[in-house]
This record gives C-alpha cells, sequence and structure tokens, in this order.
C-alpha cells in the first residue's frame, strides 16, 4: 500500500534516499539542505536505513568522501547548496570524471555576495559544466521521484554520471505538500542494488587493482571529455526510458520538459523549478480572461539539455520569454543562452525574450509573470523585442534601468 | 615501450591505470634539468638514497653498488639532501655537443 502524506521538499528527498539505500551520506549540512541530512542521520540511528553517516569538515570534505564511497562501490548520495556547492566545485569534475553515480541534491540558493540564504539558481549554474547531469523539479512529489530516477540513471552503463535533483530553496525544500510514498519493494523492483563493473569504470578492488585520479597527458584528455560528453548525449534518451518505466510502475511521468498548453500557443514562457506551477495558473487566466493563446514551458532536465523536445515545443509559437533565475554577468543568463543556441539552426524560430527574476529569493507572483506574458504577446504581435534583458521587479527607484 | 598504453580497443571511460608498472612508457628523465652524480669514493653503499628515491631510479646492482638510472630521474634532489656522507651531488644539465 502507498502512503500519502505531508512532508516538505527536504523529507520528500530524505525518504527516497532512504527508500533507494544508499550506503553512505556524507554531508556538511548548509541551509535550507541542511533537514535533508537531519532526516537521514535520524533515519540511521534509529535503525531504519543501514547506511555509515560521514560528518565532513566542510563540503570539499563531503564530496571527497563521496568519491572515495562511490569508488568503491557503495550507492552514495549528499546534498548541499550556495557556498557549500562553490567549495565543492574542484571535486565535482572529479567526480565526474571518475564516472561515480553520486546523486546529490541542491536546495538552490543564492550565492555571496550579497550574503542571503535566498532561492535563485546562481549555485547550481556554477556547476553546469562540471558533468554531473542536472535535473531540476518543481514539487515535493517530483522531488520524491526525482532521487529514485536518478539513482537509475546515474548507475546506467550507458551514463555513469553524476546527478544533481536541484529544487528551490525554501519555496520547496520547506514547503509542505502531500507526497505519495510508494512500498520498499515496488521501489527495490524499480532500483535494484548497484552493482558497478570493475572493468568499466572507477571501483577499487583488491583483486582487479587500479590506480584512479592521477595524471593524463594531452594525446588522451580530449578522448576523454568527448566520453563523458558522449554520456551526457546518451543519458537524454536514457532519462527518457527511465521515466517511462517509472511511469508504467508508479503513475507518474515527467518527461525532459513538460509541455503545458503550447501546441496552440503564439506566446511560451520557459522557465525551470518553482515558477512554472506558477506560470501555468496565469497561462490559464490570461487564456480565459485575454484571449491569449499562452503556454508554459518547463525544463526538468537542463543537462542534458533538451533540445529536440524545446524545439518540438517552441518553433512552433511567435515568441518565447526564458525567465531565469540566474545571471550571467556581461551577458544575460544562462538558461536564454542555452535556449537560443538549441533553437539558433532551427529554419523557423521564434522570436526570444530574456527576463531576469527572483534573484535572491525576490519573490516571481502573478503580477510579475503575467507582465511577462504581455510583453511576450506584444512581441508575438510585432516580431520585435524592446529590451535585450528585462529585469522582473527590479526597484527602477533605486538603480534606474 | 613505444607502444601506446590505450588503443582503439581497450580505450577505457576513466584515466585510471590498471596495468601495473604503466609509467615505465614515460621516460620522465628529459623533464630533469639537475643531474645527481655519485661520488663513488665517498659512497657507503647504505642505499638510504634508494629508499627515499620518489621515482625509483635509484638501485643496488647485483655487486651491492649504486646505479642511477637517468631515463627515470627527474632531478629532484631528495638523494642529495638524504645522503648522509654527501656523496650525491646536483650538477646543471648542459647540452650535449
Amino acid at each position: 500500500m502507498n502512503t500519502r502524506k505531508l512532508m516538505s521538499g527536504n523529507r520528500a528527498i530524505a525518504e527516497a534516499v532512504k527508500l533507494s539505500e544508499v550506503n553512505v551520506v556524507s554531508a556538511y549540512p548548509i541551509t535550507p539542505a541542511t533537514s535533508i541530512v537531519e532526516y537521514l542521520s535520524e533515519f540511521i540511528a534509529r535503525g531504519e536505513l543501514a547506511a555509515e553517516f560521514v560528518q565532513a569538515e566542510s563540503e570539499f570534505g563531503a564530496m571527497s568522501a563521496c568519491i572515495g564511497a562511490s569508488s568503491v562501490g557503495a550507492r552514495v548520495f549528499t546534498a548541499t547548496c550556495s557556498q557549500g556547492l562553490a567549495l565543492m566545485h574542484e571535486l565535482n569534475y572529479v567526480a565526474a570524471g571518475l564516472r561515480l553515480p553520486i546523486v546529490m541534491a541542491v536546495t538552490n540558493r543564492q550565492l555571496s555576495q550579497p550574503l542571503g540564504m535566498w532561492c535563485d539558481h546562481s549555485d547550481a549554474m556554477g556547476e553546469r559544466d562540471s558533468g554531473w547531469m542536472q535535473i531540476y523539479v518543481e514539487s515535493c512529489q517530483e522531488a520524491f521521484d526525482t532521487v529514485i530516477q536518478a539513482f537509475k540513471l546515474a548507475e546506467t552503463k550507458e551514463v555513469l554520471l553524476p546527478i544533481m535533483v536541484c529544487l528551490d530553496g525554501f519555496i520547496l525544500s520547506h514547503t509542505s505538500e502531500p507526497v505519495e510514498i510508494p512500498e520498499q519493494k515496488e521501489i527495490r523492483d524499480f532500483l535494484p542494488a548497484y552493482k558497478p563493473d570493475a572493468d568499466y569504470h572507477t571501483l577499487l578492488d583488491v583483486k582487479k587493482p587500479l590506480a584512479a585520479g592521477g595524471g593524463c597527458p594531452p594525446a588522451f584528455t580530449m578522448e576523454f571529455d568527448y566520453k563523458k560528453y558522449d554520456a551526457q548525449e546518451k543519458g537524454r534518451e536514457m532519462l527518457r526510458k527511465i521515466d517511462e518505466e517509472f511511469g508504467d510502475a508508479f503513475g507518474r511521468r515527467y518527461g525532459l520538459v513538460e509541455a503545458y498548453k503550447c501546441d496552440d500557443a503564439d506566446a511560451i514562457l520557459v522557465a525551470m523549478g518553482t515558477i512554472v506551477g506558477t506560470a501555468k495558473d496565469v497561462a490559464d487566466k490570461l487564456r480565459s480572461e485575454k484571449g491569449w493563446r499562452v503556454g508554459v514551458l518547463k525544463l526538468r532536465s537542463y543537462r542534458p539539455f533538451p533540445k529536440e523536445e524545446v524545439l518540438k515545443a517552441a518553433c512552433g509559437s511567435k515568441a518565447v520569454a526564458v525567465v531565469s533565475r540566474a545571471i550571467s554577468y556581461g551577458l544575460g543568463a544562462p538558461v536564454f543562452s542555452d535556449v537560443a543556441t538549441a533553437m539558433y539552426n532551427a529554419p523557423e524560430k521564434p522570436v526570444l525574450l530574456n527576463f531576469i527574476a527572483g534573484m535572491g529569493g525576490r519573490d516571481v507572483d502573478k503580477k510579475g509573470l503575467a507582465a511577462v506574458f504581455e510583453k511576450t504577446i506584444k512581441a508575438a504581435e510585432t516580431g520585435k523585442i524592446e529590451n535585450e534583458v528585462e529585469w522582473v521587479g527590479l526597484n527602477k527607484n533605486l538603480v534606474g534601468g | 615501450m613505444s607502444k601506446p598504453y590505450w588503443t582503439k580497443e581497450n580505450f577505457p571511460i576513466t584515466p585510471n591505470i590498471r596495468n601495473p608498472a604503466g609509467s615505465l612508457a614515460f621516460k620522465c628523465g628529459q623533464w630533469r634539468s639537475v643531474r645527481p652524480v655519485l661520488d663513488e669514493k665517498k659512497c657507503t653503499k647504505c642505499g638510504i638514497c634508494v629508499l627515499h628515491c620518489p621515482d625509483d631510479a635509484i638501485a643496488k646492482n647485483e655487486k651491492g653498488e649504486i646505479e642511477i638510472n637517468y631515463d627515470y630521474c627527474k632531478g629532484c634532489g631528495i638523494c642529495e639532501n638524504e645522503c648522509p656522507v654527501k656523496a650525491l651531488k646536483m650538477i646543471i644539465e648542459v647540452a650535449e655537443k
């Protein structure tokens, strides 16, 4: 019997990690990721989860412990965000390069300065090109389900890459929603125990000795980079497949993107994380009250980037607004650049609008998103954009712009 | 030693070293700017330099004499520093004429 309980995003992540039967959790808790590992340490202390909990001396140490544990064949989990994720940066490349299927929850939080503990996507964007996969979730149920999917995807032979499950700090990590929790047996059927392959990637085994983490001359380095690139390319297809299998087993499917009312849309809003839920509400309201044909495209898988899905959903429209919770200083926003890259060679493409919103915990409300849709509908009619980059909710009285 | 370590048939997904003595293929002696030279008159054949060499480039031969393998010696100078009778001295490499 499935149980349905009210729980926060962090609790949902912890429950999923428990049911994934991980062997090692190592962390250096940081707000707002803290309660994920607090719950896990409680599960372990109560004997509900037979895992080793390694309290590290820093996030650098936590990821090092994760790399060590995964290298001996353990199923490994950690959680962090913001400065903690930044401190892991060097090791994140090592985990990806050693092809270790570690799963990490990132409760997206701003980076100092200014110091703050509120939501934006700056932290995970810093790890965008590290080789890790990144999946952004919209609800507590999706957070739970994505952890289960992530372990299966990371451990797939064609992939063997670490994965970040990204959830908006506080907005999702500390908001409670009903979450359906399957039985342990059902999860085990979907996600069997991790069986590392000593002949294939990094596994420290006294019977098959190897030296890991050493130097590599220029004659081979690019080839290993290509292997990682290729694993993400294959990972795109594997995530589609695993998401289908998950849907067959548990009745919930998410896809690499969710195209909400995009089929007939003139204007589409593209976003990741919790903005998507609000945007869907606003789209419904604008459709019924103003008769605007508007849709929402949720990017769930950000790395690998769902190129085909984005083209299919958005290239039939006239204008697309990308609303990002991250900035690329000196250019615009990373998500905008990625959507533009995916579309550039398409024969017919919409006008693209670049919106920066919700930085450092600034609320992204219905009014703000309605204004985004209005500008996008206008661009759909005129085929022109007013400003290269628009800042949603910026107090122009203070800074101009 | 000129055979490539990896080929199309065995190219892995991680740069891990699976076969022992893989570094024999990389003659790192060419990195050296200074070389250790042994004064055999001073040498007591104690073997402390053999134990300290990080590249295993110093060995005792069958007669118990100290031999330096310049194919792999990087010229780090640890042997000179450790030798209790100062029988090893680092000298600057010069181009061969």
